[in-house]
């Protein structure tokens, strides 16, 4: 049972988080400055109707596979992490808050303003900049978050934690 | 003032500040 909890869930739970941060850095550091540079040249058009919407689908359900296999990890310990029950689970418990934080920002500001941003729903054109700032925002706030996310998941559990923590 | 998350680098800044001052309170609640 341990080796599928804590063996596969976590192997599959770094995977998931490979693909959504990965994507969420694309996001950041590639596709929103290329994009910026090809409205000048008006060129943008491929990346926002091949690249993105593509991109957008694998970074949604990866945030949602990663999410629910840390949940699968954190077992019966999960409310140890989310309520800080336990002090040897406060940076699991800090990495799991901002992973959570981070996924409802995928959902619930990112993805519904790229439907607007992307054409897939109908927006106006006051609506679609008003989208294009608020899943700017958040992805970048998501960005930020990952900074310390991904030290607290690192240095939980073992001998990780004890080097960080003593 | 300048939204920091309005650049890169601002955004990666207030990343390593953040964790900086996360990491400082889970030493100081965990003993």
């Amino acid at each position: 049972m341990d080796f599928i909890q804590l063996g596969l869930g976590r192997w599959l739970h770094v995977l998931s988080g490979v693909m959504w941060i990965g994507l969420l850095y694309y996001f950041n550091f590639v596709q929103v400055p290329a994009l910026a540079e090809a409205a000048k040249d008006g060129t943008g058009a491929g990346i926002t109707k091949h690249v993105a919407p593509r991109a957008l689908f694998w970074f949604r359900w990866a945030a949602v596979a990663t999410w629910l296999l840390g949940a699968v990890i954190l077992g019966k310990h999960f409310l140890d992490a989310f309520l800080f029950l336990k002090s040897t689970y406060y940076p699991i418990g800090i990495g799991a808050w901002l992973g959570t934080i981070m996924v409802f920002n995928v959902w619930v500001l990112i993805w519904p303003n790229q439907k607007k941003i992307l054409g897939l729903v109908q927006a106006t054109d006051e609506e679609k900049a008003k989208a294009r700032r608020v899943a700017f925002l958040a992805s970048r706030t998501n960005t930020m978050l990952s900074i310390p996310m991904l030290f607290f998941m690192t240095a939980s559990g073992g001998v990780f934690r004890t080097a960080v923590f003593g | 003032m300048k939204n920091p998350l309005d650049s890169l680098w601002g955004t990666v800044i207030s990343g390593l500040i953040l964790t900086l001052i996360l990491y400082q309170a889970v030493k100081f609640y965990m003993y």
